[in-house]
């Protein structure tokens, strides 16, 4: 049955103006009217079950069911559902939604709506937390006028609460980044040599971190490095290209620490420990003194470091 | 049962996945025509059809399908706004009365000319259901769901069914031709569009014949051992979708054991793997749907039909002794009905 989308303006159209008016009798009556006023309601059977919507009869057994009204849920939990990833016309939301059996708190059968998870772009794949099992309540419609769209439709129960989280501030680096942006900012890798232990480091800080002692002589390093570990980044981040990304570890020719950074150019999942890898800068013209002239370090057609030559950055 | 009736003649059109600009009379006299050729019958004791206004969009639209027919002088005749399986049901009883030995029972529907995921829920509980603009497609997507988590079964066991459904209806020249199953788009989750029926236009007839009759007119008549059929309540809230009581009962009562052929009107690939589970054809003995089923052609009101009329094929050519025709109505297989046939002349 694939839908009709595409199809051109009908010749024939069966409508009965104004709609058809149907009596509802007394049970769905009830359960129509106590909608209206914002309540939802099952009517018990001879043998005990709440029936939800209420029938007249017991669909088990064809008795007349008693005339005991229970209030149910609001508050259900989903049975069954179905996900439409493009609404139809007739459909009750005009962005993809489930539709669900919901059996309300208190009731022994399910009532189906339509359920909105949230907003999702058209041809979606169902989201992975909706579940059976999933616990849900009605959305219910400011101007109500008793039939079961008096309900605009379910929703998931508030299971999370996002709380704004902003602080500002405003920071200097100190002396020794700034000079290193300095040379950034001319598409320069500036570090410092120990006094000590001879091993360059970068980005400078003024001081060695092993030895403890103050650090002044400046060495530029080229923008080639091997790659000494490195991470695979499931959420987003303004900086990356894409979803997954790599941050690594890279240890500059030359230098005697490494440098975090982000790997790209190579599908995440090719990433190695020992991978040669040369910086990605930004068009000269948009250098300023940041780090973010750096886009990210890309892979070098040259052959690994064995583990051995970089086990001590590691 | 006092009266042996069976199944003497079959006939479908080669079924349309697009308008052909036949009306519905168009469609159905040829093979009215071919069934009239097939027994040397001109009359009927009895005439029952199944069809649909909502899908043509006219009242009483069955009436001008006796045209295709022909009713004068005045003939008996009935109609039932179900598939054409049920008025095949209904002929079946009107034989048993033992008065008049002959039946034509048909079906037609041209699904094309207008939306029939809508039009389906026309047939819906005007109350509760069908006011929230549910179609036939979400609402069997319900049920997939319901019994993928029950038996633990997968959307690729879906993709199965319709694979197979889809290679045996390339074999059939009545069926439409439909490529392997492909692609990971949903139509409504879990199921994907091979998962659903095809829109498609298309009529059936069957002669139904009792006793001598059946002899003198069919050299292998397809006797009718038995038939039922069972609903279950409307609301696909209070039962138990992930199985099918109803079409187990049926089973039961039509004796659907020991069948070699098994046709059944599964309009979504997840109702063959319900209906299989409740008429215990899950053995894999069972030849079930070597036409390609409803999901490789699905003209609506003669595809259950058409179901028993292959199930008799397959005893009129020699090919099997016995087999079952299965048809469905309603939501989520909220009615089923089963008939058994046999090769097997005890008379």
């Amino acid at each position: 049955m694939p839908s009709s989308t595409g199809r051109s303006e009908p010749n024939h159209v069966l409508e009965f103006p104004g709609g058809y008016t149907r009596s509802v009798g007394p049970v769905v009556g009830r359960f129509l009217s106590e909608l209206r006023d914002g309540r939802l309601v099952g009517v018990r059977t001879a043998e005990g079950r709440v029936l939800v919507p209420p029938s007249e009869h017991d669909p088990d057994t064809g008795e007349d069911v008693t005339g005991e009204f229970v209030e149910v849920g609001p508050a259900g939990t989903v049975t069954t559902w179905s996900w439409v990833p493009r609404p139809a016309k007739g459909h009750p939301l005009d962005r993809p939604f489930a539709w669900a059996l919901v059996r309300p708190d208190g009731a022994d059968t399910a009532l189906l709506h339509a359920l909105d998870v949230g907003v999702f772009e058209e041809g979606a794949k169902p989201p992975r937390f909706l579940k059976t099992g999933m616990r849900v309540r009605p959305r219910w419609r400011a101007e109500r006028n008793g039939g079961i769209g008096d309900i605009e439709c379910f929703q998931p129960e508030v299971t999370m609460v996002n709380a704004p989280t902003r602080l500002e501030y405003s920071l200097k680096g100190g002396k020794a980044l700034q000079r290193f942006l300095e040379g950034i900012s001319q598409g320069k890798i500036l570090g410092h040599r120990c006094p000590v232990c001879e091993q360059v480091i970068v980005p400078m800080k003024g001081l060695c971190p092993r030895d403890g002692v103050p650090t002044t002589e400046e060495v530029e390093l080229p923008d080639t490095g091997t790659v000494t570990t490195f991470a695979v980044n499931n959420i987003p981040d303004p900086r990356a290209p894409e979803v997954p990304f790599v941050s690594a570890y890279v240890l500059l020719d030359g230098a005697g620490l490494t440098m975090l950074t982000l790997v790209a150019g190579i599908p995440a999942d090719q990433v190695r420990m020992g991978m040669r890898v040369k910086a990605a800068w930004r068009p000269r013209e948009e250098w300023e003194p940041s780090m973010g002239n750096i886009k990210w370090f890309e892979p070098l057609d040259e052959p690994d470091v064995p583990f051995d030559e970089i086990k001590d950055y590691t | 049962m006092t009266r042996e009736i069976a199944v003497i003649a079959f006939a479908q059109t080669r079924h349309s996945a697009e308008d052909e600009g036949l009306a519905e009379i168009e469609m159905l006299a040829p093979i009215i025509t071919e069934v009239k050729q097939k027994t040397g019958l001109k009359q009927f004791g009895f005439t029952c059809s199944g069809s649909c206004d909502y899908l043509a969009g006219a009242p009483f639209s069955f009436v001008s399908a006796l045209d295709a027919v022909g009713a004068w002088p005045p003939i008996s005749e009935s109609h039932v706004e179900m598939d054409a399986a049920w008025a095949l049901y209904e002929a079946w009883v009107r034989l048993l009365h033992g008065d008049i030995d002959t039946a034509l029972v048909y079906g037609f529907g041209k699904s094309s000319q207008g939306d029939l995921r809508t039009i389906l829920t026309q047939q819906l509980d005007p109350y509760h259901l069908a006011p929230l603009g549910i179609d036939a497609v979400s609402l069997a997507a319900l049920q997939a769901r319901a019994y993928l988590e029950r038996s633990g079964t997968t959307e690729d066991d879906l993709r199965a069914v319709a694979a197979r459904s889809r290679q045996a209806g390339r074999d059939n020249p009545f069926a439409l031709h439909l490529p392997e199953p492909e692609g990971d788009e949903y139509d409504v989750a879990p199921l994907r569009p091979y998962d659903v029926a095809p829109i498609t236009d298309g009529a059936a007839a069957i002669v139904l014949a009792s006793g001598d009759k059946a002899r003198e007119l069919c050299e292998r008549p397809a006797w009718i051992t038995g038939i039922d059929h069972r609903t279950e309540p409307h609301s696909p809230g209070v039962r138990d979708l992930t199985r099918s009581e109803s079409a187990r009962i049926a089973g039961e009562k039509a004796g659907a054991a020991g069948v070699e052929v098994a046709e059944l009107h599964a309009q979504f690939s997840h109702e063959e793997l319900i209906l299989k589970e409740a008429l215990g054809l899950d053995g894999g003995e069972v030849a079930v749907n070597p036409s390609g089923g409803a999901l490789s052609a699905n003209p609506m009101m003669a595809a259950g039909l058409i179901r028993i009329g292959e199930a008799a094929s397959r005893i009129h050519d020699g090919t099997a002794t016995r087999t079952l025709g299965h048809a469905s109505s309603g939501p989520c297989l909220q009615q089923n009905l089963v008939c058994v046939l046999s090769g097997e002349d005890h008379g």
